[in-house]
């Protein structure tokens, strides 16, 4: 099933075209990853999934997203871009909670979204901790300020703001590039585990942990789309020569 | 185009270097283990030995250094499906060598007699089993799928061949009693050819699947 397709989906930073007429379907319950060398678009790409371009000026889309089932299309300007955020939740390279506590960094979406009630935010709280693997370690210190915690737990942390609001698809854009290989290990345990809930999309520049976690991988080169294909069989046997050269460490 | 990395560039090629070694020796243990049979030759003992006991350290010297690649470098695509096989073709290599020194042997044993009768089928199958190990390691190091599926083709004949042999020595031993042992060493030596014959089909259908990522093996789609 997919939940998203890019189509002929095009972006320029200005007059520089970064995106170049893209089709590519995201599948339902699935990881997708994108890989390919600095400035090949795919963060780019990334974040024309809830609409991040839109607080920088100067910005163009062309071409559609749709997200299923009602195939609204994500980028048309009629599309409200909070409400698509809503849907599609981002986490980022660094971990970026908010300076309050942890409890009210996860509840900060709910109550944008109007929920206001002390037990359903407890509620959904604990929920989105939980399923972000880290309601065992911050239960005792949810008044606790969230840089207190340490950088692998910061990065959860913001996995269960993400989740909070319970989204469609998440977004992680080099989730891990700032931690540990065991914090590291533990957010690739995570994103396996969040495929039953969401969609999940991931840019990384680790091509070991696209094979680890990924079902699906894209492969971009100068804001194309190289080649698309199941993760074990574009990492054993590739198409492309381009995508070869790639991951073979031939170049990039 | 060569890797970013030139330490792993130079892993790989040493690798391939050192499966064309061992490929040599086992070629020249080949060619020794049957002189001692088709030309009653009992001389090259040692020279079999000596390659032997090289062969044997080599295959673990590929190992090693297959492990340390897949552990160290984490593959991928073609440097994956190279390295996988570069310990299977080690395996395959090693066992064509003991076959050789399996031949060598018999063909001690044959040679204190006198000859059963002259021989035609056994030299044929001999050359085409050589030609077969040959052809694989071409193949494989020119990175050529068609020379591979030659062997592949090449292997029904030996089998036919190694069929054939049997039949004739099963018939001349059923007439003369006194040909039954000299007659089952060599009908042992036609099977060792005929599996060497089966070990260069295993890399050549190896060197398939590094150039084309496709796997042929038991029938799968050639």
């Amino acid at each position: 099933m997919v939940k998203a397709e890019a189509k002929n989906l095009s972006f320029y930073y200005g007059s520089v075209q970064a995106l170049k007429n893209i089709t590519l379907p995201i599948l339902e319950h699935r990881v997708t990853a994108l890989i390919g060398p600095s400035g090949c678009g795919k963060s780019t790409y990334l974040r024309c999934f809830n609409r991040m371009h839109d607080l920088y000026p100067y910005k163009h889309y062309e071409g559609e997203i749709i997200l299923h089932p009602e195939g609204i299309n994500i980028i048309s300007p009629e599309v409200d871009p909070i409400e698509i955020r809503m849907r599609v939740s981002m986490v980022f390279q660094k971990p970026n909670p908010f300076p309050k506590s942890i409890y009210e960094n996860v509840a900060y979406g709910l109550r944008v979204r109007g929920i206001t009630k002390r037990r359903l935010v407890d509620e959904n709280v604990e929920k989105a901790l939980t399923e972000a693997a880290l309601w065992e370690e911050a239960k005792d210190r949810l008044n606790d300020l969230a840089f207190n915690l340490s950088g692998g737990q910061q990065q959860r942390l913001c996995i269960a703001r993400a989740l909070a609001t319970n989204p469609e698809i998440l977004l992680f854009d080099e989730p891990t590039s700032a931690l540990d290989p065991i914090a590291t290990a533990r957010i690739e345990e995570l994103i396996h585990e969040l495929k039953n809930r969401v969609t999940i999309l991931i840019v990384t520049h680790n091509m070991q942990q696209a094979a680890r976690v990924s079902d699906q991988t894209a492969f971009l080169y100068l804001g194309e789309l190289i080649e698309y294909g199941e993760t074990k069989t574009l990492f054993t046997n590739p198409k492309e020569k381009r995508t070869e050269d790639y991951i073979t460490g031939r170049f990039g | 185009m060569e890797h970013t990395d030139k330490y792993y560039e130079q892993e790989l090629k040493g690798l391939k270097e050192v499966i064309l070694k061992m490929g040599g020796l086992v070629e020249e243990m080949i060619t020794l283990s049957l002189k001692s049979l088709t030309e009653r030759d009992t001389d090259p003992g040692e020279a079999i030995d000596q390659r032997e006991r090289e062969v044997n350290s080599l295959e673990i010297d590929i190992d090693d250094r297959c492990l340390q690649m897949l552990a160290l470098r984490q593959p991928t695509a073609s440097d994956l499906r190279f390295i996988t096989i570069g310990l299977k073709i080690g395996k395959d290599l090693e066992r064509i060598g003991d076959l050789a020194i399996n031949i060598y042997e018999q063909a001690q044993e044959l040679n204190h007699e006198p000859p059963l009768k002259p021989y035609i089928d056994l030299p044929l199958l001999a050359t085409k089993t050589q030609a077969m190990v040959k052809k694989a390691l071409d193949a494989f190091v020119n990175q050529e799928a068609g020379h591979a599926q030659e062997v592949c083709a090449m292997d029904d004949e030996a089998d036919d061949l190694n069929q054939k042999i049997f039949q004739d020595l099963v018939g001349l031993m059923q007439k003369n009693p006194e040909a039954v042992l000299r007659g089952t060493r060599l009908i042992t030596c036609a099977k060792h050819l005929e599996r060497m014959a089966d070990h260069a089909t295993n890399i050549a259908e190896q060197v398939i699947f590094m150039v084309q990522g496709r796997d042929i093996r038991h029938g799968r789609s050639l």
